[in-house]
């Protein structure tokens, strides 16, 4: 029976769905574990409290999440778009180098005030431009997005390589990095934060650009739901026919869905040039991008579901790291393992058990609506 | 006959088995009991107690239904009254809640196409399952391969084929390619796909549908001449005249029930609707009184439009009209000869390629095409004739898809923000006003059945007061009753003073709604009449383009 046209309530289609597509990941990581005789229970505990046991955990976790939140929107507005932008871990990275380009330039004449402004606009340009350059092959050119995209990525970091090792590099070192910009060009972190309301926590990576995330969250459910050019965008999504049909053309939604895309995807580097790393070095989006496309399959494509995503991948970094720590026999490559396995239930095979949810829905259902009869 | 004995009371039958009753707990023991009974062999199908129910919807409730062998049974019914359902359950793609199923006496469980197959029944869908890259010859071998190298099967299929095509007169080119084949040869070669698996029963989905007149007459000599060889046909549609025709049985749905079994001879159209709607309809003709004066301004004027698409193909050639404001201009003409680029050029969203179209003073052109938005604000409204593709979208709320096309109009916007209330409430608005149900603006569009969906997309074109009205298959998939109210709407229109294009491949509706009809083929417009004076068969011959012929 197709049961794929049959509605369920919300809370089953968002809530409890994906739960058990979590719990089915966990059941199969248990099994590995068993397999290497390690203790599942034991192991779940140690990654829960080496994701939020203690202050310093919570910092790493939340400024996990806060990379996966930048890159799951990016995935979801350009999905809304029926477009499947790969090209966020490229646009990350073209991000950080619009970042570095204005502050190298710029951190020893201006103020703070003017600074971070500045480098969060050159984050979402760089961004937006490195998504351009697919979105206009897609829409004039007919080129697939998913292929130019993934290209992108390779290109971008080659560009980057090229970049810091002859042009940015601070002379007179071996690492390819740029020298560290001023101090003014800083996003504060949580710690320091907090510690101006007297709030004393562990130092951690985490810092400011969480709310900028947040916000950025908010701006796109607004963006998507709330305005006339979400509601083009999502009509030229669903169905291009429609769209014509509405005066809207589909080739200006392609560009601007990647453009802001792009964009979000560029804030990646708000999180780890401006707030963690503070000069530009290689390397520094270490899968997010790619990530962001199973925080956004799991959240729905919607910013609340992606925050709660991204908070999950966040305890499967900061807790996994711990848990590869703790026990030995779980190396770096066995947490990998583990979320690939909540990838492949929550991404991959998502609807996988909704065929058994509807039935049982439609035998409590029926069980239901037969009774006063 | 043992299929009814009718009781002119109540409009109910009253059958010789199998009670009938209305609750579905006591469907499931009748069929209990009947399984005891066993069948009678003259059936080629009998249903008994087929309920199916999708959700809390009954989708069929309790359906009986008996068909000798070598007739021909027509099963009529409004759009969502269950006959798709019906079909599908007995083709395998559904299985029914409970009920049972005999084919020639014999109990059968249908679980999928293949056991469909193997029980002799075969289906010719309303949309064609055929690859159109293949020959007709690949096409009936498809699936039915019994040999590991082609070329074997298919010296195999070429003599079966030709058995079948001299016994039944089938006449199709076996090594054409199907997308070079007109539409009635294409179903013809589903009919002999059908045929070459053996089958003995056929279930034909709104068969004429895409077929001239002509094309039409044809099918049922075939049809005809297959009852006679002793296959048995099952037509289901919603056309009453072919339902007189041809069918020697008929079993009238409504509602997922099953409300009549008659004998053709001993019914008529007008009893036939009345069944299928449950109430009285009255025929209507809803041409005007006196003609228009011959001065009256035009609302849309069309000079030598012509349009070659990205592939070169010519889509329109050179055509030239105008619709005067009060009136109705039908397009009748063979789905797939231009008409819908004919409403797409008009309505902006495409770009004519040769040739202009005029209106309110404003020149669309190859150069200075006017896009959809721009012919929006020139008061050129238009009512798609794929309301799924084009009209609304799926996956939206009623109240997104009320506004499609006027997402910017200043009314829904305030400072960059849609305006949800505002939106919601024109919505519900439009909903009460032309009688769209469930009248709840937050459920999703796809939720609607086909005669609301097009209401609400007729409600927003028409709100907005059209000088010009681009209306294609309005009545689509509509059922009887809402096609009254849209027709009256569209009437009102004119009658308001606004020019109507009307695009259909319903023959009646043009004729009952037109005040002049143009006939168009391959792109162009091969004949202009009165729409008081057309008639059936005319037409008929016009959209084949061979009334010149005839005439000679």
């Amino acid at each position: 029976m197709n049961t794929s046209s049959i509605a369920l309530p919300a809370w089953m289609e968002i809530g409890l769905i994906p739960v058990l597509n979590i719990i089915m990941a966990l059941f199969f990581a248990g099994l590995i574990m068993l397999a290497i005789g390690v203790n599942p229970l034991q192991a779940v505990g140690i990654m829960i409290n080496g994701a939020f046991g203690y202050d310093e955990a919570i910092g790493y976790t939340l400024y996990y999440t806060t990379n996966f939140i930048f890159t799951g929107l990016a995935v979801a507005v350009a999905f809304h778009a029926s477009l499947f932008n790969i090209g966020g871990e490229g646009q990350a990275y073209i991000g950080g180098l619009g970042v570095g380009l204005v502050f190298l330039l710029l951190d020893k004449y201006l103020p703070a005030v003017l600074l971070i402004p500045i480098g969060i606009m050159a984050a979402g340009l760089f961004g937006a431009a490195w998504a351009f350059i697919p979105a206009w092959l897609q829409a004039h050119r007919g080129s697939h997005i998913v292929i130019t995209t993934i290209m992108f990525n390779f290109i971008a970091a080659s560009i980057m390589v090229y970049l810091l090792v002859n042009v940015l590099i601070k002379p007179g070192q071996m690492s390819p990095e740029s020298r560290v910009f001023d101090e003014s060009a800083w996003l504060p972190f949580m710690h320091e934060f907090l510690g101006w309301f007297g709030v004393v926590v562990t130092r951690t990576p985490l810092n400011l650009s969480l709310f900028f995330a947040l916000f950025c969250c908010f701006g796109v459910w607004i963006y998507i739901w709330r305005t006339r050019w979400g509601y083009e965008l999502r009509t030229a999504g669903h169905s291009e026919h429609a769209a014509r049909y509405a005066g809207i053309k589909p080739k200006t939604v392609v560009i601007s869905a990647m453009c802001v895309s792009g964009a979000l995807a560029g804030f990646v580097a708000v999180n780890e040039i401006m707030g963690v790393h503070h000069r530009l070095l290689l390397n520094f989006t270490a899968g997010y991008g790619f990530t962001g496309i199973a925080v956004s399959l799991m959240g729905r494509n919607h910013p609340v579901g992606i925050i709660m995503a991204s908070l999950l991948f966040g305890v499967l970094y900061q807790g996994g790291a711990e848990l590869a720590f703790e026990i030995p026999k779980i190396t770096r490559e066995m947490v990998v393992a583990i979320q690939g396995l909540i990838i492949l239930f929550s991404g991959a095979l998502a609807l996988m058990l909704r065929p058994w949810v509807v039935k049982v829905y439609l035998k409590f259902k029926s069980a239901d609506t037969l009774a006063p009869a | 006959m043992a299929i009814c004995h009718r009781d002119y009371d109540t409009g109910e039958v009253a059958l010789t088995t199998s009670p009938k009753s209305t609750e579905a707990t006591e469907s499931i023991n009748s069929t209990d009991t009947s399984a005891v009974a066993g069948s009678d062999a003259q059936y080629a199908i009998e249903l008994r107690g087929i309920t199916k129910r999708f959700g809390a919807v009954r989708a069929n409730q309790d359906i009986d239904l008996r068909v000798r062998r070598g007739t021909i049974h027509g099963i009529v019914g409004e759009n969502g009254a269950g006959k798709s359902t019906l079909m599908s359950i007995l083709y395998g793609f559904y299985q029914a809640d409970s009920g049972q199923i005999f084919i020639n006496g014999k109990a059968v469980n249908i679980h999928n196409s293949r056991d469909a197959i193997a029980a002799g029944i075969g289906m010719v869908h309303q949309h064609f399952m055929l690859v159109d890259t293949f020959s007709v010859l690949e096409n009936v071998m498809l699936g039915a391969e019994e040999h590991a190298l082609l070329s074997h099967c298919a010296a195999d299929a070429r003599t079966e084929l030709q058995r079948l095509a001299d016994e039944f007169q089938l006449s199709v080119h076996v090594d054409s390619l199907i997308a070079d084949l007109p539409v009635g040869e294409q179903q013809r070669t589903e009919i002999l796909k059908a045929l070459y698996r053996q089958a003995e029963i056929l279930i034909l989905d709104e068969p004429t549908g895409v077929l001239t007149p002509q094309e039409a007459d044809q099918l049922f000599r075939v049809l005809t001449s297959l009852k006679e060889r002793g296959v048995t046909i099952i037509l289901i549609t919603h056309k009453l005249r072919e339902i007189m025709d041809i069918t020697d049985t008929v079993s009238v749905l409504r509602l997922g029930e099953m409300v009549s079994h008659l004998n053709t001879v001993d019914t008529s159209m007008s009893e036939l609707a009345e069944l299928m709607v449950g109430r009285k309809l009255e025929t209507r003709s809803f041409h005007r009184d006196e003609p228009l004066p011959t001065d009256t301004p035009a609302g849309i004027e069309v000079c030598e439009l012509g349009v070659v698409d990205q592939t070169g193909k010519t889509r329109l050639k050179d055509l030239s009209f105008e619709v005067k404001r009060g009136e109705i201009l039908g397009v009748a003409g063979v789905a797939g000869n231009g008409q819908s680029m004919l409403l797409e050029v008009l309505a902006g969203i495409s770009a004519p390629s040769t040739g202009h179209v005029i209106v309110n003073g404003q020149i669309s052109t190859a150069e200075k095409p006017i896009g959809p938005s721009q012919m929006r604000t020139l008061k050129v409204h238009h009512v798609p004739e794929d309301r799924l593709k084009l009209g609304l979208v799926k996956a939206f709320t009623a109240a997104e898809s009320s506004v499609l096309g006027y997402q910017r109009s200043i009314q829904f916007n305030l400072r960059g923000l849609l305006q949800l209330d505002t939106i919601r409430k024109a919505c519900r608005r439009l909903m009460e006003r032309f009688d769209v149900r469930p009248g709840d603006p937050k459920l999703k569009s796809a939720s609607f059945s086909g005669g609301n969906q097009q209401k609400l997309i007729l409600a927003r074109e028409l709100e907005k007061l059209p000088e010009v009205l681009l209306v294609g298959q309005p009545t689509r998939g509509v059922d009887i009753g809402a096609i009254e109210l849209i027709h009256e709407k569209i009437v009102e229109m004119r009658d308001s003073g606004c020019a109507v294009l009307l695009v259909s491949v319903e023959l009646d509706e043009i004729m009952a709604l037109a005040d002049r009809i143009v006939v168009m083929y391959e792109g162009q417009i091969v004949a202009e009449v009165n729409g008081r004076d057309a008639n059936k068969t005319q037409l008929g011959l016009m959209m084949a383009n061979a009334h010149q012929n005839a005439a000679a």
